[in-house]
C-alpha cells in the first residue's frame, strides 16, 4: 500500500482511483471511532450514538480530496518534466539560477529583519523572539565554519558560547569592563579554548571527534557548576551590565553626570528602546559574522577548510599543513561562538550553567545540518524554523517537542541534504581567462 | 644518450608492518628529467614505496635522498607528508582517485596552490581586505590553473563539481592538480587504470610532454604495459618488496626473472600486452 500512496512517478487514472480508495479506507477506519461514534447523555447515563451519515460524507471528502491532490501533484510533476526537457540549460546554469533565488531571498530577509522592530515596536514578544533567532543564526554561522566547511563534527560547540558569556560576565562584574571592551577579549578567549580543544583531537575524525567534543562541552559546563568561587556555581552570575548606546544607558533615570538614551533624544522612556537596541546590535554582529565567514570562504584558508572536509589525505599530498587548517577552523568557529555568548550574557543580564547544556549544542548542530552543510542562507532558514516551531508549538503544551521532532524528521525525509544544499563555487573561470588560457596552450 | 643527474636515490629502503615486510632492502635511482617506470605484480609493494616517498609512511630503515635542483639535498624520510609536497616538491596522485569531489575543477587546482596563496594572503588579513598584493596572487593562481586546464583539455569543465565527472576525466584532473603544486618529481600511481585505449594514448603524449618539454621527472607505477613500455626511459621491477630487475623497457621485457614473477601470478595479460607493445 505504501508503494501506492508514496509513489514517486506520475499515476494513471486507475492508479489514482485505487490510491484514493486506499486513503479513504484508512480514513474510514480512523473515522469510525472519531466521527462515526459519539457519546450522548441518555438520562444521566452515557450512551453511544452512531453518525454514519457524517462518516460517509467525511470518507467521501477524503476520497475526493486525495484524488484531487494526486492529480495536482502529477500535473505539477509533468509540467516540471516538460520544462526540464524543453530547456537547454546545463546543470551549472540551473545551479546559477538557484543561487540567484537564494540571493534574492537573502536581501528580502535582510529587509524584513531591518524593518521588523519598526513594525512591531510595541510588541515585546516578537522583538524578543527575533533576537533569539538572530543569536542562533550567529551561532549557526560560527559552527558552520567547523562543521559545514571544515567537516569536523563538533558536538560541544556550546562550550565556546559559555566561554564567551562567562568572560564578559566576569570582566564586566569584576573589573568593570564595558561591553565593547570585553567583546574582542572574550572572542579571543573563546578562540584560545578552541585551539586548546583542537590540539588533542587533531588525529581524530568522525564519530571519535564527535565524542571528544561532546565531552569537552560537558567539562566546561561541569567546571562552571562546581567552581563556585570562580563562576558562582549553579547560582550563576547576575546583574551583568547591559550594553549602552555610545555611553547612553537605557534606564529610566541616569546617574549623576550622564544621560539616558531617552533623555538624550528627547523621547519618552520606554523599556522597548533597549530591546530594539539589542535586536539591532545582534543584527549587526550577525551581519558582520556573515560578511567575515563569506569572505573567509573565498580565501585560501576557506578553500583549505572545504578541501579538508572533502579529503584530508589529498590535502597533505598537496602540501597543506592540515594541523594549521584544523586549528584555524576551531579557533574561528569558537571565536564567533564567543561573540554570540557575550551578546547573550549582555542581553540576559544573568547567566548560569543551565543555559549551556548539551541540548543547546544539539540545536545549533541541527541548525547547520538542517540548513545544508556550509550554506549560509540555509542556517538562517533553519534557525528561524527551529526557534519558531517550538514557539508556535506552545499551544500544544506537552506535545511541543513531539511536534519539533516530527518537523525535523519530515524535513530530513523531504530534503536529506538540508534545506539549501546547493554549494556555490568560490571562484569561476570567466570567459576571458578561458580564451587566454586556450591561446596560451595552443602556443 | 648522456646519463642525467640522479634526482632521487632510494637506498636500502625497508618497510615493515608488524611481521609483514612490504618493502625489503630496496635501492633505486630516479634520474632527473626522465620517466622511470615501476612495475610488479599486485601486492609487490609499489604503492607502499610511494607512501614512503611522500611521507605517508615512515620507512623502517633506509634513506630517501632528493637532490632538489634549487634547494639542495633533502631527506624525504624525515619530512612529514605536507612538507614533502610543499618543500621538496615531490607530488603524487593516488591509485583510487582522491579529488575534492564537491569542489569545482578550478577550485581543486587552486587549492593545490594553497601555500603560495596563503603566504600572499598574510594570515588572511590581506585577503580579508582584498589588498592589491593578494588580488594579484589570486589572479596568477587562476591563470596558472587555467593554463593547466587548457593543456589537459579540461577548460570547458572548469566550473563543474569534480566528483560529478567521468572517471577518465577525474584522472586527468588529478594530474592537473598535482602539476599546480609545481613538482620537481611527479609520482603517478596507476594513472592509466580505467582509461580506454584512446585516453591511454593521450596520457602517453602528456607524460612525454611533461618530461620532455618541462623537464619534470616522473615516477610511474603502471599496470598498463602500453603506457609504461612506451614512455619509460627506465623501468624497475618489484616483486615481494624486492627489486628483481632493472633496465630499459626492452631489457626488462625479456628478463627471465620478470617473466617468472609475472607468470607465477595471474598477470599473463600484462606480459602479453607488453610484448605486443
Amino acid at each position: 500500500m505504501s508503494a501506492v500512496v508514496f509513489a514517486r512517478h506520475a499515476m494513471t487514472p486507475a492508479e489514482r482511483l485505487r490510491d484514493a480508495g486506499w486513503v479513504a479506507f484508512v480514513g474510514l477506519i480512523l473515522g469510525i471511532p472519531l466521527v462515526g461514534l459519539t457519546t450522548v447523555d441518555v438520562g444521566g447515563r452515557l450512551g453511544v450514538e452512531t453518525r454514519f451519515g457524517l462518516l460517509a460524507a467525511a470518507v467521501a471528502a477524503v476520497f475526493a480530496g486525495r484524488l484531487l491532490l494526486r492529480w495536482a501533484i502529477d500535473q505539477a510533476r509533468n509540467r516540471k518534466q516538460e520544462r526540464d526537457r524543453a530547456s537547454t540549460a546545463t546543470a551549472a546554469d540551473r545551479a546559477h539560477g538557484a543561487q540567484r533565488v537564494v540571493n534574492v531571498l537573502g536581501w528580502v530577509a535582510l529587509g524584513a529583519s531591518i524593518a521588523l522592530p519598526i513594525l512591531f515596536s510595541d510588541n515585546r514578544y516578537v522583538v524578543d523572539t527575533a533576537t533569539t533567532v538572530l543569536i542562533y543564526v550567529m551561532l549557526g554561522w560560527g559552527l558552520n565554519v567547523v562543521v559545514g566547511l571544515a567537516g569536523l563534527l563538533d558536538l560541544g560547540y556550546v562550550a565556546f558560547y559559555a566561554v564567551g558569556a562567562y568572560s564578559y560576565a566576569l570582566l564586566s562584574t569584576q573589573f568593570g569592563w564595558s561591553f565593547w571592551e570585553a567583546l574582542p577579549v572574550s572572542g579571543a578567549m573563546a578562540a584560545t579554548f578552541g585551539i586548546l580543544l583542537g590540539y588533542p583531537i587533531l588525529r581524530l575524525r568522525g564519530d571519535y571527534l564527535a565524542i571528544v567534543t561532546l565531552g569537552f562541552g560537558e567539562i566546561i559546563r561541569i567546571i562552571l557548576v562546581n567552581w563556585t568561587e570562580f563562576s558562582g556555581g549553579p547560582n550563576g552570575i547576575s546583574s551583568i551590565p547591559r550594553p549602552s548606546f555610545f555611553g547612553l544607558d537605557f534606564t529610566r533615570s541616569a546617574p549623576e553626570g550622564s544621560q539616558t538614551f531617552a533623555g538624550f533624544f528627547g523621547l519618552e522612556f520606554s523599556p522597548m528602546h533597549r530591546l530594539i537596541f539589542l535586536y539591532y546590535l545582534i543584527l549587526v554582529l550577525a551581519l558582520l559574522t556573515h560578511a567575515f565567514v563569506s569572505r573567509l570562504r573565498k580565501l585560501p584558508v576557506g578553500r583549505a577548510w572545504e578541501a579538508l572536509r572533502e579529503d584530508e589525505i589529498a590535502c597533505q599530498a598537496m602540501g597543506m599543513n592540515t594541523t594549521n587548517i584544523k586549528l584555524s577552523a576551531f579557533a574561528i568557529g569558537a571565536m564567533l561562538g564567543g561573540f554570540a555568548g557575550v551578546f547573550f550574557a549582555a542581553r540576559q543580564g544573568f547567566i548560569s550553567p543551565e543555559s549551556f547544556v548539551f541540548t543547546e549544542s544539539a540545536i545549533i548542530l541541527a541548525i547547520v545540518v538542517l540548513g545544508g552543510m556550509g550554506s549560509q542562507m540555509g542556517v538562517v532558514l533553519a534557525a528561524t524554523l527551529l526557534v519558531l516551531i517550538p514557539e508556535f508549538g506552545r499551544n500544544f503544551a506537552e506535545y511541543r517537542m513531539l511536534l519539533f521532532g516530527l518537523a525535523m524528521v519530515l524535513i530530513m525525509v523531504w530534503r536529506p541534504g538540508g534545506l539549501l544544499a546547493h554549494r556555490e563555487p568560490t571562484v569561476r573561470l570567466n570567459a576571458l581567462d578561458k580564451t587566454a588560457a586556450t591561446q596560451e596552450a595552443a602556443r | 644518450m648522456n646519463t642525467p643527474a640522479t634526482l632521487l636515490s632510494v637506498r636500502n629502503l625497508t618497510m615493515r608492518f608488524g611481521g609483514l615486510t612490504a618493502i625489503d632492502d630496496l635501492s633505486l635511482e630516479v634520474p632527473a628529467g626522465r620517466i622511470t617506470g615501476i612495475i610488479g605484480p599486485n601486492g609487490a609493494g609499489k604503492t607502499t614505496l610511494f607512501n614512503c616517498l611522500t611521507g605517508f609512511y615512515k620507512p623502517t630503515t633506509g634513506t630517501l635522498r632528493l637532490a632538489h635542483p634549487r634547494r639542495g639535498e633533502m631527506r624525504l624520510e624525515a619530512l612529514p607528508s605536507h612538507r614533502v609536497a610543499r618543500d621538496a616538491q615531490v607530488v603524487r596522485t593516488f591509485q583510487n582517485i582522491r579529488l575534492f569531489p564537491k569542489m569545482t575543477v578550478l577550485e581543486n587546482l587552486i587549492v593545490a596552490q594553497h601555500n603560495v596563496l596563503q603566504r600572499a594572503s598574510k594570515f588572511s588579513i590581506a585577503g580579508l581586505f582584498t589588498l592589491p598584493g593578494y588580488r594579484e596572487a589570486e589572479r596568477q593562481a587562476i591563470e596558472r590553473a587555467a593554463m593547466w586546464l587548457a593543456r589537459l583539455k579540461l577548460t570547458h569543465l572548469a566550473d563543474n563539481a569534480a566528483g560529478d565527472l567521468p572517471y577518465g576525466i577525474q584522472r586527468r584532473i588529478e594530474i592537473a592538480r598535482a602539476l599546480c603544486v609545481d613538482p620537481v618529481l611527479l609520482c603517478l600511481d596507476e594513472p592509466a587504470a580505467g582509461l580506454n585505449p584512446r585516453e591511454s594514448a593521450e596520457l602517453n603524449e602528456l607524460l612525454l610532454y611533461l618530461c620532455g618539454e618541462l623537464g619534470i621527472a616522473i615516477l610511474l607505477i603502471e599496470h598498463d604495459m602500453s603506457v609504461v613500455m612506451n614512455v619509460s626511459d627506465h623501468i624497475g621491477v618489484i616483486s615481494y618488496g624486492r627489486k628483481i630487475a632493472e633496465g630499459t623497457p626492452a631489457q626488462v621485457k625479456h628478463d627471465p626473472q620478470v617473466i617468472k614473477a609475472y607468470l607465477g601470478e595471474d598477470e599473463e595479460e600484462d606480459v602479453k600486452g607488453g610484448a605486443a607493445a
